[in-house]
């Protein structure tokens, strides 16, 4: 390590190394420092317990880049994202609806539930086709300052406007109505039936603070969907060898281009002298001086932990404390010695190597948020169950399997705060619900770990537990996210930056906000941009 | 705890059959599919062709020929509103629809775009049937808000229906039995007793061609198959599959969805969906019979005159022009269209196909750019194209009654 | 059969101010209304003898230039009350009392934060205010007007400055609670301020999106700075608008059901009444709700299949229920000298919010939250001499709770007097008779499809251009001569008459 970089990005989360990869590439001398003695934050895999490989924060992907993917070769340095397919959500009796790729099974499959909402599917699937189209223009570009004058402002909102008015007049009004409405409301346009309309709804809350009911969760479905694995938009993948494949390969790309990590290096305080960013004070009393300081923490945590209050402007403290960062989502990570067996599912069905979720209506998830709304963990959580190992060969060994539980709700804060006990009891409540319909399924446990809003606070450093580093509500989206003012990934003083979810384009394993924030940087660094821009859909 | 669960046994539920599904005319399809060549539609195993396309082709011109056509979609529409709802949804007149008739129609959205087409069939003063290649109750079922008094049903598993096709159709069908079908008029429907319970006949059909179409109780659709396989042996009956009735139906004039247009309910881009206007569907657009979906929108277009045009050509040379980028000058300096669909047509001995093509330049000159296999070496040639107004084939005994021959 | 140029179906507030402002600038205008008596759910009805009380919400946000334009004055229209105070309540807790200008009662933090809410918010609100009297612009008809109308609403935001536009946009989207917690600290306090952010919508304080705009929207007159109360409840105001519009040469006709619209040819061509009188008119403007209009009244056969989808997914089912009481006396409030004010039984968003999750489920709290006045202690011409009467808003009674509202009635009003004794001990003793109307009733009383105020929900997704729906939003229809100028057009519910003079405007404009 040195004394003096040209740029210090704090924390190695793969936002964090995607924007310090492309610094390095653009000849800067970068170091990223990280807290824990591991890198990718929440894209992460690690053998939690021997022969297991966990992914026990993120564990799916679709919002990758692959224009990044491909520009920082990604998969000479171990990349590879594998689809995979396959929702099974089962009602109390057992029956189910599932997804299938193939377009005249799942037409059928929904049949038997409604024939009606096996109809309209290809209408729904159109139109929020339509809207991820438009969407997925906007995620590897900088938002427009709506107030601003400057060219470029003005270019970004021509480019916003001309995106809109591409898609008819009709369909901007259609449009309009989307983004505010609630995923209940939303989904009661196109279908009629309780499972049906629960199997679509669950990806509008995932990681959220809000219910199924609430307006603003039909972009958070849309959110979930708009990724795509090669150009097939909505479907998900998993990177071979764990999510944490992917924060090693943007590490290998760093270090190809000669940037430096260090983890057990939690970062004190970023260091502001004249209102210029000089650096980072290590926990530890070491200080490293950059003047390019590029935060990868939530703005939360940026703006009230790591810069001292008589730095920043008193109004943007207050902002970063009102910014929205509520942990709603729990996970329960579990390596078994067999396979789960769903007794309703016939013996060897394709349906027993995907994912699970056991929902019946969206009733029942809107009373779960309620749970949530008064500081408790549900009885009956929603739970997405994923068995990452079926899929890929490397996470167990052959006949044991690991499968990843994520649970909304669970809140960051109950009565009394979250103690070991409580912890467990969340777990249980958790392995309860599956043995409801994997009898079974506790039998097979070699080892789990639950992880509530707190563990995943403490460890990861997402404040709350927030996977998305911040509420996707329209107050904290494009322009706003994380603050008005401050979208366009600059910090308060000069040479300090953000790069983490809290900025456009938001959560998940997407790589664009590191890309976008480096961008951003070399401009003002007078340096010729070297962030591809996105693929754009034919 | 978590709400209780009282799980059914895996074999208690009705799980979604996996691969195609066949029709009730399977087992004789598949026995005379001699190398198994199939495709899918709707899910079901649909025939690429039997033994040869080009044979089968001939059938439908000079003898008569047979294609499965189950796995379209039915529905019945049933009830004191089903005239008032079906006559809001598709574009021609059904309050002047007499009973047991069947009329070609099309449905459109708000916007005068295309949804699909199907036949529509009259079957009493308040009992209809929709058929359609593609599933549309959803959209049966939007258009039917406002209009409480009917039912809509899926009736597609409760008929087996094949399409006989071809000049020997008629004379077959009264060797059959079904004597006064010669009395059919183009568009009608009559019923005869058949199997265990009764054999609706329509004079329908996507060939261009005298043919009928032939609607049964599943339960007897062997027996259908089999009676006429018997009996047309003499009448050089044949098996057809999609191969040869796209052949057939190219020459017609008839329109493939998904081919020729884009349904507009599933179009995410702009302006890749199509008015009717634009298609040539003009003539079953009524704008008399008082307010349709699309009404006003199309009115508006057609006032405008400015939309795309889905003409006939007859391109020089004999190299079909599918997927061909079309021109208006030799030099391919300015892109006018595409061609939707394309082919030798046997018995015109020509090479036709339609293009779809921006308005002003209709009627101007039109080249299409043809990509060609030359013993795996690919050429590309210039052809130049003819705009025809009249239809490939329409032979007069399609419209005689009784036709010629029977 | 009778002849007119513009048939107006309903005697609502909103029909009424339409009628008048026709009326006014020479047309030939018929009201017809199906109820023996005007105004709608704007109107002032005898729930028991002598005392009379407002069907619906009492509070308006009338703006100067409607009252001015119509003579409202001069045919009757006046305020009880120029401003009146809310005021927030909670067990065990001091009042707080909030006016335009002031809290008092509230902590000093409190009290030092309210000025700058009100800055921003009353900022906002100006900026935005001219838009509720103008007709929605459609982005892309090329009409002059639309544009003009897009350019100035971005110029009102430019206008704002750089910090606050930026506010306002992050704002807008924040549910109630969000917004309040920003501000303020006591819960009953909070609770109070957020109640305009969802009275009348399915939607409660932690829902997003639409909390700001409504409260924006109620904050929109300009008659007095403050919450004016009529004097005759809302009636005083409806009246005033009919005596108008009859000054006008306008024909209001009551008793009169409209069955059907007619059409001739694609265009209006008048009304069918219940009776089977046809009245001509090549103008039909409906102040029904748009269920009703469209597929009730005109009927789907006239219409296009998404619009007409569009209409019927509307959400119209109403969550608000209202109490009338008839009291001997006046009744004690603990805390309060006197009852006086808009009394918010609210302590707290969350209370409001689990009442909200009953709801959800058809179900209703057992704690109402309530915002209660006694319009008689202003205005002695609704009660007897000496006696009173109780107005109730309470939250949340859906529509559609399970069971049917025949079967909840009594336990529901046992629920709301159980609340109110909380706050008024022994209050039950004092009630002579009480009239509760639930969405159910409303639907019932007043043709009114799922009871609910707006007509349609108050939202975003259902503002501005999309109200009721794009292709019906500029007060004109798909169908030629059909036009709507009730709530559930642009700017949607409350006792203020735009809808219906925007309409007014609209028509006049077209032609």
């Amino acid at each position: 390590m040195k004394s003096k970089y040209d740029a210090i990005v704090i924390g190695a989360g793969h936002n964090g190394l995607t924007n310090a990869a492309y610094l390095a590439k653009s000849g800067l001398d970068v170091l990223v420092v990280e807290k824990n003695d591991y890198i990718g934050g929440a894209a992460v895999s690690r053998e939690l317990h021997e022969g297991w490989l966990y992914s026990n924060c993120s564990y799916v992907c679709s919002l990758l880049r692959q224009s990044i993917h491909r520009d920082l070769n990604l998969t000479r340095h171990g990349l590879m994202i594998v689809p995979y397919s396959g929702t099974t959500n089962f009602s109390l009796n057992g029956n189910y609806i599932a997804e299938y790729g193939d377009h005249d099974m799942q037409y059928r499959e929904i049949k038997r539930h409604s024939l009606r909402d096996a109809d309209a599917i290809h209408r729904y699937e159109t139109d929020l086709m339509r809207y991820a189209k438009l969407i997925r223009h906007f995620l590897l570009r900088t938002p427009a300052d709506p107030t601003s004058f400057k060219p470029r402002d003005l270019g970004e909102m021509m480019f916003m406007a001309k995106k809109f008015a591409g898609m008819g007049e009709e369909q901007v009004y259609e449009f309009m109505r989307f983004m505010t409405m609630s995923a209940g409301d939303f989904l009661d346009e196109y279908f009629e039936n309780d499972l049906v309309k629960a199997l679509y709804s669950t990806s509008s809350i995932i990681g959220t603070a809000l219910g199924v009911y609430s307006p603003g969760t039909a972009y958070v479905l849309l959110h979930h969907v708009m990724g795509d694995v090669d150009g097939a938009v909505g479907a998900w993948g998993l990177a071979r060898g764990g999510m944490g494949a992917i924060s090693n390969a943007l590490a290998g790309a760093l270090k190809e281009h000669d940037g430096e990590i260090l983890t057990e290096a939690p970062v004190a305080q970023i260091i502001v002298k004249k209102g210029c960013a000089k650096g980072v004070a290590l926990e530890d009393g070491r200080e490293i001086n950059a003047d390019i300081v590029v935060s990868n923490l939530d703005p939360k945590r940026t703006f009230t932990n790591i810069m001292d209050a008589a730095d920043i402007p008193s109004d943007l403290r207050k902002k970063a404390e009102n910014f929205k960062i509520r942990g709603s989502s729990g996970k329960v990570n579990i390596a078994l010695t067999g396979k789960p067996d769903f007794p309703s599912l016939p013996a060897d069905h394709k349906l027993r190597n995907g994912s699970f979720q056991f929902l019946d209506s969206m009733e029942r998830m809107e009373r779960a948020y309620d749970d949530w709304k008064h500081g408790r963990w549900s009885d009956d959580p929603f739970i997405e169950m994923t068995q990452s190992s079926v899929w890929d060969p490397t996470l167990a060994s052959p006949g044991h399997y690991f499968v990843s539980c994520f649970i909304q709700y669970c809140p960051a804060e109950v009565e009394g705060g979250w103690t070991p006990d409580k912890r467990d009891a969340f777990g249980k409540t958790v392995i309860d619900q599956i043995c409801n319909y994997s009898p079974n399924f506790r039998d097979h446990i070699a080892h789990m770990e639950v992880r509530t809003p707190f563990e995943i606070e403490n460890e990861i450093g997402l404040t709350e537990g927030n996977i998305f580093q911040g509420e996707l509500t329209i107050d904290q989206l494009m322009f706003n996210r994380p603050f008005p003012g401050y979208s366009q990934y600059r910090g308060p003083v000069k040479g300090m930056y953000m790069c983490g979810s809290g900025t456009h384009p938001g959560g998940g394993v997407s790589s664009a906000c590191g890309a976008n924030s480096a961008r951003e940087i070399l401009m003002d660094l007078k340096r010729p941009n070297v962030v591809p821009e996105d693929d754009v859909d034919e | 705890m978590p709400m209780q669960t009282n799980l059914q046994a895996a074999d208690t539920i009705d799980h979604v059959h996996e691969g195609v599904i066949y029709s009730p005319f399977h087992r004789r399809t598949s026995a005379k599919n001699i190398n198994q060549q199939w495709s899918v539609w709707n899910g079901y195993a649909s025939t690429k062709y039997y033994a040869d396309a080009h044979l089968e082709y001939f059938s439908t011109r000079n003898t008569c020929g047979v294609f499965d056509v189950s796995p379209m979609r039915k529905y019945r529409i049933k009830g004191p509103d089903a005239e008032a709802m079906l006559n809001r949804m598709v574009t021609r007149d059904v309050t002047s629809q007499a009973v047991d008739t069947v009329a070609y129609n099309i449905w459109c959205t708000d916007a005068g775009k295309l949804i699909d087409d199907g036949t529509l069939f009259r079957v009493s003063e308040d009992d209809f049937w929709l058929c359609a290649a593609d599933p549309n109750f959803d959209w049966l079922q939007l258009s039917a808000v406002g209009f409480p008094n009917l039912e809509i049903t899926d009736i597609s598993e409760d008929l087996a229906s094949l399409a006989l096709q071809g000049p020997t159709s008629c004379a077959l069908l009264k060797a059959m039995g079904f004597s006064g079908i010669e009395n059919a008029t183009p568009f009608s429907i009559m019923r005869f007793p058949f199997g265990a319970g009764e054999i609706t006949i329509s004079r329908t059909g996507y060939t261009g061609d005298l043919g009928y179409e032939l609607w049964v109780d599943p339960a007897d659709a062997e027996l259908l198959w089999d009676q006429l396989f018997s009996v047309g042996q003499v009448y050089g009956i044949q098996p057809l599959g999609e191969d040869s009735l796209e052949m057939a139906r190219i020459e017609a004039g008839f329109l493939a969805p998904d081919v020729d247009f884009h349904g507009s309910l599933h179009t995410v881009d702009r302006g890749h969906d199509h008015s009717p206007l634009e298609l040539a569907l003009g003539w079953i657009i009524n704008f008399k019979k008082g307010h349709f979906s699309g009404r006003a929108a199309l009115a508006k277009e057609k006032a405008a005159g400015k939309h795309r045009r889905l003409i006939k050509l007859d391109i020089e040379g004999n190299k079909p022009a599918e997927n061909s980028i079309l021109y208006c000058d030799k030099g391919c300096k300015k892109t006018i269209g595409y061609v939707t669909s394309a082919m030798w047509s046997p018995v015109v001995k020509a090479n036709i196909a339609y293009g779809l093509v921006e308005g002003q330049y209709a009627d101007g000159p039109i080249w299409a750019e043809i990509y060609h296999q030359k013993e795996l070496r690919w050429v590309r040639k210039l052809a130049q194209c003819t705009r025809v107004t009249k239809p490939f084939w329409a032979p007069e005994r399609a419209r005689q009654t009784p036709p010629s021959d029977c | 059969m009778s002849n007119y140029d513009i048939a107006i179906i309903g005697a609502g507030h909103n029909g009424l101010a339409c009628a008048a402002y026709l009326a006014k600038a020479g047309r030939k205008v018929l009201v017809l209304e199906a109820n023996d008596e005007v105004g709608g759910l704007a109107a002032t009805r005898e729930f028991a003898p002598g005392f009379r009380a407002s069907v619906a919400q009492t509070l308006p946000q009338l703006n100067r230039g409607l009252v001015d334009d119509l003579n409202l004055e001069k045919h009757g229209f006046k305020l009880a009350l120029d401003a009146m105070p809310t005021v927030a309540m909670a067990p065990g807790k001091s009042p707080i009392s909030i006016t335009s200008g002031a809290l008092s009662g509230a902590s000093a933090e409190d009290s030092a934060a309210y000025p700058e809410y009100r800055r921003l918010l009353s900022k906002f609100a100006d900026a935005i205010n001219p838009f509720w009297h103008k007709r929605p612009p459609m982005i892309a008809d090329g009409d002059m007007g639309d544009l003009a109308t897009l350019g100035k609403f971005g110029w009102n935001l430019r206008r704002l400055g750089k910090d606050d536009m930026r506010e306002l946009m992050r704002m807008i989207a924040l549910p109630a609670q969000d917004l309040m917690d920003e501000f303020f600290q006591d819960d009953a306090l909070k609770a109070a301020l957020s109640w305009d952010c969802n009275i009348g919508s399915k939607l409660a304080p932690r829902s997003p999106n639409n909390a700001v705009l409504a409260l924006l929207l109620r904050m929109s007159g300009d008659l007095t700075d403050g919450l004016p109360l009529p004097a005759g409840g809302a009636g005083g105001f409806t009246d005033a608008l009919a005596a108008s519009a009859t000054s006008f040469g306008a024909e209001i006709r009551c008793g009169a059901a409209v069955e059907k619209v007619l059409i001739d040819d694609m265009s209006v061509s008048g009304v069918q009444l219940s009776n089977g009188e046809q009245v001509q008119a090549t103008t039909v403007i409906s102040n029904a709700d748009p269920k009703t209009s469209f597929l009730t009244l005109l009927g789907a056969q006239h219409l296009d299949v998404q619009f007409t989808h569009r209409i019927s997914r509307l959400r119209n089912q109403g969550y608000v229920a209202k109490l009338h009481l008839a009291l001997d006396e006046i009744p004690t409030f603990t805390g309060l000298e006197k009852p006086a004010g808009r009394l918010m039984l609210t302590p707290s968003m969350k209370y409001i919010e689990c009442a909200f999750d009953d709801a959800k489920y058809g179900g209703y709290a057992n704690e109402l939250p309530m915002e209660v006045i006694i319009p008689s202690l202003v205005d002695d011409s609704l009660a007897p001499v000496g006696k009173h009467v109780l107005s109730a808003n309470i939250q949340y009674a859906p529509y559609a709770v399970k069971g049917g509202w025949d079967q909840h009635r009594e336990q529901f009003l046992a629920n709301a007097l159980a609340t109110l004794s909380q706050y008024s001990p022994g209050i039950e003793s004092q009630v002579s008779a009480a009239e509760l109307l639930t969405p159910a009733d409303l639907e019932q009383q007043f043709n009114l499809a799922g009871g609910h105020w707006h007509h349609a929900e108050f939202a975003i997704d259902t503002w501005w251009m999309n109200r009721p729906t794009y292709g019906a939003s500029q007060y004109t229809t798909p169908i030629s001569g059909f036009h709507l100028c009730g709530a559930g057009a642009h700017p949607g519910g409350g006792l203020m008459g735009t809808c219906g003079a925007n309409a007014a405007r609209a028509i006049l404009e077209d032609r």
